[in-house]
């Protein structure tokens, strides 16, 4: 059977949904198999985790500025871990590591990919829902579960884990190592097994959603990058999680069943453990296998956000369209061979460490081009400075000045000095934190009168939100290279045991009062976000003049996205100012963009997609 | 009874609200607008803001470093120290001028063509050249500093045991180091966690012959301009030997032995003498002579002043105190390291006490 004739299909299939049945409050909001409630309730979780371990960080930052200093507010949020307002040091590795883990996983995985892959796959593709509108609420409703899990691990007696969120064995493995190892470790485990299987159904929902219910003409060359980039992240997350998962059930199997895979010769609080012939490399190992794509599943739909949203509001096509599916992919590949350049140092042989340094510096090489194509597209445009415009600018700056230091970690012999001190830290927070929690705010700025009906979110205040952030941002994290070149080690409690470090205490305060005034900004985000989504002003039904299919629907939301027949698709996504054959007007006149589901006009000459 | 009414009201309350606000609601559904859309005055000042923001990326990065650049480490003390600060020399300036290029045609772009009615954009989608340049740059860019980190990665990790080296094995338990010297045959001891028992920390097979003159202490001297080859241990979770003025790092993994190898050039004498290292430790006893008054007006004892040593930390999250996890590091002349160990005990004179 054609694709042309399943197409027809659906066409058919769909005209009973104009009347649907009434639907429950239940199956409306909570066991939705729609993908548009879906992603809002990805969006939600996430922001709501967001928030908890954005609060964490605030908590560290204040330890680590004022080490001396008594804070109240850590017995408010801390309790019996911060008696007389001193934070105790277990209580603070732990806040470290399950920052870690909140933003990485929970917001900036199933939070970022899990709310823009739901809403704009079918829309921007032109199919009224997932493949499977069942496995993907099981995928949002596992992930909601893993999720409260890990928050429930907040609560137990003896602390949450606190291995770091890289959760290397044998300090994971064995509650006397660290107290945070015992059910705090075992529930972190068991959160995050749930997290594999939510983020493996997601995936597979994507890919296969993508390669076959896109509307007629909407071949993949002319797919926005948007789709591209969550197609990538999906393949990506399915070749990489497994390996995860099968270094967590080893390491439950050493924790609870006495298995050997990760530890040997071990002696601890007194004893001889009777473990034997395992190797912590080997986590190191698979842990990384999943954990360097991971940092792309991360950054790969931040980029296709930012690609579309600088396109539209550039009024341009995105320079190098080809070039930029082509690096997706590259980068794509070349993220499940890197995994090595975290473990320089952990005792591998050195010559694999050649390998990665090999494999490591060639991924500069894609991230280069995306640069300068980006840079490309808004030169010469006729920008409009909507706020996701500017959070899509800031993503390049950032991106660019994160991605820059990977010259120097990704480099083995560089990366033996700078390993694991703050250097890294900040790194991996403006390259892939920074970035891409800029890219899910784009995102949302962008496609929130999409979620929400219609309603805007308000410019001011976006602007606002946008320019302390930015700034704040760079306050935080460029100051922090210092502190790595410094020498100084990450996931310290405090570094006054070490006189030589004394003079770094004001760049601490520094960064800690920007980070507070960053922080601060994110209410304002907060605010705006909660009460546009209900008294938001109505935007016109494309209020960006965009050219993808997702504005051709109505404000309001209905099963199946299109009340009619689906639109079928004639050119790619990019055709901005695109002049008629005698360059007098546009191919349009007046209308600066040529939306997707427009025939080819007579006045235009045919571009190769 | 009281409680009841009041709990009603809330409810009541709430409900009222509530209804305000679905009345607020529906009264508004119809207000259509553009406001939350850029406008020409939008585009213009955030253009202009654009540039601002440029000028404030150059201006935090000339103020960090006029503010910050002592605190940095001074210059390497080990041969292979010198290779890793001539590569990351060059790869910063690399990363700077092209930083600061490129950032500069961001938002510079971002300024000039902000938005404005009669302006049209320039359809512009492909340009094969141009993509072959950005691509054939970095990677020629690229090729030089890989091979330049591969040769430097590879001559630091390749230890040629024809050179000798003195051999040192550091020792990491939670939350401290020792270190052990071969002795007098330059060889080290057997050992396995678990011969650990009383005195014999370190777990040193008794009956082995080389392990009879080890020498384990608490401080690690080392001779200058000798080679000294570290064999890195761990009896229980992942630490990691740092040791920064080096730019020496390797993890030590329980069930494992790894390795690293340098030869220190500067002694810790000289190292005080530096013009970095003298600026930095006056300006950190200014600052701890500030703490020192304020913790004697609190009735505290006030802190000692400090002298530059080099330092051995731990660099892998280890437990509760990975934050205080450290060796002292003295680099003397041969004569006076030779002194120093003979006054140390071997470990057949400490089994025997």
């Amino acid at each position: 059977m054609s694709a042309l004739a399943q197409v027809s299909d659906m066409e058919d299939h769909h005209e009973d949904h104009g009347h649907h049945v009434k639907q429950t409050f239940v199956t409306k909001y909570i066991f939705s198999y729609d993908h548009k409630m879906i992603s809002k309730q990805y969006m939600i979780t996430g922001i709501v985790m967001g928030v908890i371990g954005i609060l964490m960080s605030l908590l560290f930052r204040l330890q680590l500025a004022w080490p001396d200093h008594k804070f109240t507010i850590y017995e408010v949020f801390l309790g019996k871990w911060a008696t007389d307002g001193v934070m105790d040091p277990n209580i603070y590795l732990a806040l470290v590591t399950i920052h870690g883990t909140i933003m990485v996983f929970f917001v900036l995985t199933a939070g970022l990919s899990g709310t823009f892959s739901n809403l704009l796959i079918p829309l921007q593709i032109g199919a009224r829902d997932m493949a499977s509108g069942f496995l993907n609420m099981m995928s949002f409703w596992l992930f909601f579960i893993s999720a409260a899990i890990m928050t429930m691990s907040l609560f137990v007696e003896a602390g949450p884990a606190s291995a770091g969120w890289t959760i290397y064995p044998p300090l994971s493995a064995l509650p006397q190592a660290i107290p945070g190892s015992g059910a705090g470790m075992t529930l972190w485990l068991i959160s995050l097994a749930i997290f594999i299987a939510s983020s493996l159904l997601g995936s597979l929902n994507f890919i296969v959603t993508i390669l076959n219910l896109r509307t007629k003409g909407m071949s993949m060359t002319r797919m926005p990058l948007t789709v591209w980039s969550f197609l990538v992240t999906a393949m990506v997350g399915l070749v990489s999680f497994p390996v995860l998962f099968s270094a967590a059930l080893m390491l439950i199997m050493d924790r609870s069943f006495g298995t050997s895979f990760f530890l040997s010769d071990i002696y601890i609080a007194g004893e001889v453990l009777h473990h034997q012939g395992g190797s912590p490399v080997l986590f190191e190992h698979l842990f990384w296998f999943l954990g360097h794509p991971e940092v792309y599943i991360v950054i790969l739909p931040a980029m296709g956000i930012v690609s579309e949203i600088l396109a539209t509001n550039s009024r341009k096509p995105i320079f190098g369209y080809r070039a930029m599916v082509a690096s997706l992919l590259s980068i794509a590949f070349l993220s499940t061979i890197v995994w090595g350049h975290h473990m320089f140092v952990s005792g591998m042989n050195p010559f694999l460490g050649s390998v990665f340094t090999f494999t490591t510096l060639l991924i500069a090489i894609p991230s280069a081009v995306k640069a300068f194509n980006w840079i490309t597209t808004i030169w010469r445009g006729n920008i409009q400075m909507n706020v996701a415009m500017l959070w899509a600018i800031g993503f390049v700056s950032t991106f660019i000045t994160g991605g820059l230091t990977g010259i120097v970690v990704g480099d083995s012999a560089l990366d033996i000095n700078v390993h694991d001190t703050y250097f890294v830290v900040a790194h991996f927070h403006l390259v892939m934190g920074v970035s891409a929690a800029y890219g899910f705010l784009a995102g949302i700025y962008h496609w929130f009168p999409k979620m929400f009906e219609g309603r805007l979110m308000n410019k001011k205040l976006g602007y606002i939100h946008f320019w302390i952030t930015a700034i704040g941002a760079y306050g935080i994290f460029f100051p922090m290279h210092f502190v790595g070149l410094a020498g100084l080690p990450r996931r310290y409690y405090t570094n006054t045991e070490f006189p030589y470090f004394d003079d770094l205490a004001d760049i601490n305060v520094v960064m800690t009062v920007f980070a507070i005034i960053t922080i601060s900004a994110q209410f304002i985000f907060l605010y705006n976000f909660i009460h546009s989504m209900f008294f938001g002003k109505m935007g016109p039904k494309n209020p960006w003049n965009a050219t993808t299919l997702e504005w051709t629907t109505e404000h309001k939301h209905i099963h199946g996205n299109w009340a009619g027949a689906i639109p079928h698709v004639y050119r790619w996504a990019y055709d901005y100012s695109k002049l008629n054959k005698d360059e007098t007007d546009y191919v349009i006149a007046g209308q600066d963009f040529i939306p997707q589901n427009v025939p080819l006009m007579d006045n235009e000459d045919e571009t190769e997609h | 009874m009281t409680v009841f009414l009041v709990i009603l009201v809330i409810l009541l309350f709430g409900v009222a609200v509530w209804q305000m606000n679905r009345i607020f609601q529906l009264a508004r559904i119809k207000s259509t607008g553009f406001e939350d859309i850029a406008t020409a005055k939008d585009n213009n000042e955030q253009g202009y803001l654009m540039i601002a923001f440029l000028i404030f990326i150059y201006v935090i990065t000339g103020v960090s470093f006029y503010l910050w650049s002592g605190t940095l480490l001074p210059e390497a003390a080990s041969e292979h120290g010198g290779e890793i600060d001539n590569l990351m020399l060059i790869t910063m300036i690399l990363i700077f001028v092209v930083g600061i290029f490129t950032q500069a045609l961001l938002h510079y772009f971002a300024f000039v063509y902000r938005g404005n009615k009669p302006r049209k954009a320039l359809f512009y989608a492909d340009n094969d050249k141009l993509e072959f340049i950005w691509t054939i740059i970095p990677v020629i860019t690229l090729a030089g500093l890989i091979i330049y980190g591969l040769f430097t990665w590879t001559d630091i990790m390749n230890v040629d045991r024809d050179d000798d080296p003195l051999i040192i094995e550091l020792y990491a338990k939670q939350f401290a180091w020792d270190a052990r010297y071969g002795g007098n045959d330059n060889t080290l001891g057997e050992a396995n966690v678990r011969l650990i028992e009383g005195i014999n920390i370190l777990g040193l097979d008794p009956a082995d012959p080389n392990a009879q003159d080890d020498k384990i202490v608490k401080e690690l001297h080392l001779p200058v301009g000798r080679r000294v080859l570290f064999k890195i241990r761990s009896q229980d979770v992942l630490h990691s030997v740092y040791m920064p003025h080096f730019r020496a790092q390797m993890n030590s993994v329980p069930g494992m032995i790894t390795q690293f190898a340098f030869t220190p050039t500067i002694t810790t004498e000289e190292m005080r003498q530096t013009d970095h290292i003298q600026k930095k430790v006056k300006n950190i006893n200014e600052i701890r002579a500030e703490k020192s008054k304020e913790l004697a007006a609190k009735g505290e004892e006030p802190l000692d002043p400090y002298e530059f040593d080099y330092l051995l930390l731990c660099n892998k999250i280890c437990g509760v105190s990975h934050y205080n996890m450290q060796m002292k590091i003295i680099v003397e002349s041969e004569e006076d390291y030779n002194a120093w160990l003979a006054e140390q005990p071997t470990f057949a004179e400490q089994l025997k006490r």
